[in-house]
């Protein structure tokens, strides 16, 4: 720089104006921006008023919290003694009472072994190897504790199983296989070998065009018409199969659109190392395309969790199918507002959390690459 | 950079030969993009390719590490015949590194974890060697600092760097360079052939497909030009750059000296 350059001084950094940040700012931007806002925020803060008293009436103020019988309820309100008497069949369906315990432990075991991947102290690598150990060993050890006849347990036939309890189990079951299995199939439609490609095609498609329920009547009623007579397998390892196999072929296509997104640059570059397929599958490109498509693998896991209520069609009684039961109790008939909204609030609760958790895990494992 | 290695391009050769293309072909569907390819690199040999977009020289370099295959001909890397077998293919390409227009670091591992992953699961390295060395080589490429980020974290030029210490971690016998600075702003430009010039002080084999020129004249032993899938001349770089012998070299010579 010459000595005649002009001299510049910077201009200083200055507040913005007060009322376009913080909660004014929010409320100007957001409820009353323009005239037509101000009239739809007027209009929903009229129509708040009008649900939400009367709800929060026949759910808390006026309804009944105790009691063991329907003489305790008072008329005009909820009666949630008919919930708290039929608690322990929504939880464990048909499962013989001095025999809970098993399913409370199995219960407990999965919290604390899988409580510390849930927990930033825990290393990455020992949480990789914690969750495949889980994977591996705790389906092992619950099916023994809820099915029994080993160890001194009685057992417990899966037809007495029920509740909340079945509802977890299908859930649980399809969830961890049902992931594996999508990868395998995403993997193998993307194959460059023909014969892998199209089993894997057509399995997807067929899976994918058939509905559920049709999947699980065919489970139920048409499968033992082809085994031979006197063999037949229990009833809710063929819906698990089912459920299984049909979400898989939602997950796969899931995976793919994940596999996708990832440059073929960054194949190339693992190629350039010399790993093989599986190496560069495993440690480049399926961690990159699992995140990315972590929305569509949970969504995919709520649409699951749900449909696990259709099992009630094929006579396995599951949370859905034991509300159902209890509301047709000749002691507790008109009580079906209650019992349904209750299972509602189960569903609601295992699925908010699950997208609760989603939305954690998304954040955690952003690296700052996508720009 | 001229004054930094004016003589190595002097220095005599080892005769041991490490890659041979003999009459290699290839076509994308109809279209022939390597026309009868011969080339012969000797150890320690540094080698520029050049030419307009299109001519093949990048799909040259592609397919000495079977990144791209090729319908005819014969390709030799440290006297292993690639073929289609892929034990082979990944024995090759453990000894052949590689530097990309566009880097191809893996975003979901840090700058150490990229380092250090061909070393371990490639080479069965233990992880604390692996980390040793690759650590060494961030400080050759002058960043051992950025060894806890994320390559989203780094600027182009460092990300260059990053890649050159990936490919340098795998001690190969071989680099090869697929246009290192053409994704990269003019004054990230300089720290990336800064690196190269020192990879080629060390004696290292290169073949660079590159349009940087001085680079070219202070570095390589030999410069190749291509267009239409064929080597039209290869020459030293001082009679390549001063005597240009094909019409062709010397309207591209023309071309990209005149800016």
């Amino acid at each position: 720089m010459s000595e005649s350059s002009i001299a510049h001084v910077p201009h200083p950094n200055l507040p913005p104006p007060s009322n376009s940040i913080g909660a004014i700012g929010w409320v100007r931007h957001n409820l009353l921006s323009s005239p037509l806002n101000i009239a739809l925020t007027l209009l929903a803060i009229w129509l708040l008023y009008l649900i939400i008293p009367p709800i929060l009436r026949w759910a808390i103020i006026d309804a009944t919290w105790s009691g063991d019988n329907r003489e305790a309820c008072h008329p005009g309100g909820a009666c949630w003694v008919f919930i708290q008497v039929h608690f322990g069949q929504f939880m464990y369906g048909f499962y013989p009472d001095g025999q809970r315990w098993r399913v409370d432990l199995t219960a407990l075991l999965l919290i604390f072994g899988a409580a510390p991947l849930f927990m930033h102290a825990v290393s990455n690598r020992l949480k990789v190897r914690l969750g495949l150990g889980l994977l591996v060993i705790y389906p092992v050890i619950a099916f023994f504790l809820l099915k029994g006849g080993s160890f001194g347990l009685p057992v417990v036939e899966t037809s007495q199983w029920g509740g909340l309890l079945l509802t977890l189990v299908i859930a649980g079951v399809g969830m961890t296989a049902a992931l594996p299995l999508g990868i395998l199939l995403a993997l193998g439609r993307r194959s460059r070998l023909p014969a892998i490609q199209t089993l894997c095609v057509t399995f997807i498609e067929f899976w994918r065009g058939v509905p559920l329920i049709t999947v699980l009547f065919m489970s139920s009623v048409m499968l033992p018409l082809f085994l031979p007579a006197g063999m037949n397998f229990d009833k809710l390892l063929r819906a698990l199969i089912g459920v299984t196999l049909f979400q898989s072929a939602y997950m796969a296509e899931v995976v793919r659109g994940g596999l996708q997104a990832i440059p073929k640059g960054q194949v190339e570059a693992a190629a350039a190392l010399g790993l093989g397929y599986w190496k560069t599958m495993g440690l480049i490109v399926l961690p990159q395309a699992l995140k990315l498509v972590i929305p569509g693998i949970v969504n995919t896991f709520i649409a699951l969790f749900k449909d696990t209520s259709l099992v009630l069609i094929i006579g396995l009684f599951d949370l859905m199918n034991m509300v159902h039961n209890a509301t047709t109790n000749p002691d507790w008939l008109g009580f079906s507002t209650e019992g349904y909204v209750f299972a509602a609030a189960v569903y609601w609760l295992f699925c908010f959390n699950m997208s609760h958790f989603s939305q954690k895990l998304e954040k955690r494992l952003h690296t700052g690459h996508k720009r | 950079m001229s004054e930094s290695s004016p003589s190595s391009a002097q220095k005599p050769l080892s005769d041991q030969v490490m890659i041979t293309l003999e009459s290699v072909h290839k076509w994308y569907g109809q279209f022939h993009v390597l026309k009868d390819i011969n080339l012969t690199v000797q150890k320690g040999e540094r080698i520029v390719i050049c030419g307009p977009s299109g001519s093949g020289k990048s799909t040259t370099i592609r397919c000495i590490n079977r990144l791209e295959e090729y319908q005819r001909g014969r390709i030799t890397v440290d006297g292993h015949e690639l073929n289609n077998d892929v034990k082979q293919i990944e024995r090759i390409r453990r000894e052949v590194g590689m530097v990309f227009q566009h880097f191809n670091l893996f975003p979901h591992l840090t700058v150490l974890e990229n380092c250090v992953l061909a070393p371990i699961w490639v080479r069965k390295q233990p992880r604390k060697q692996a980390e040793e060395a690759a650590m060494h080589y961030l400080q050759r490429v002058k960043i051992p600092e950025q060894a806890h980020k994320y390559p989203g974290q780094l600027s182009g030029g460092q990300q260059q760097r990053v890649a050159i210490a990936r490919s340098l971690c795998m001690s190969p016998k071989i680099m090869l360079f697929d246009e290192p600075t053409s994704a990269l702003d003019p004054e990230m430009i300089k720290e990336v052939l800064e690196t190269m010039v020192t990879l080629a002080e060390d004696g290292m084999t290169m073949l660079c497909v590159t349009h940087e020129m001085g680079f070219a004249k202070t570095v390589a032993h030999r410069v190749i030009f291509m267009d239409g899938g064929e080597i039209i001349e290869q020459n030293t770089p001082e009679e390549f750059f001063t005597h240009p012998r094909s019409d062709r070299t010397k309207l591209f010579l023309s071309q990209i000296l005149h800016h």
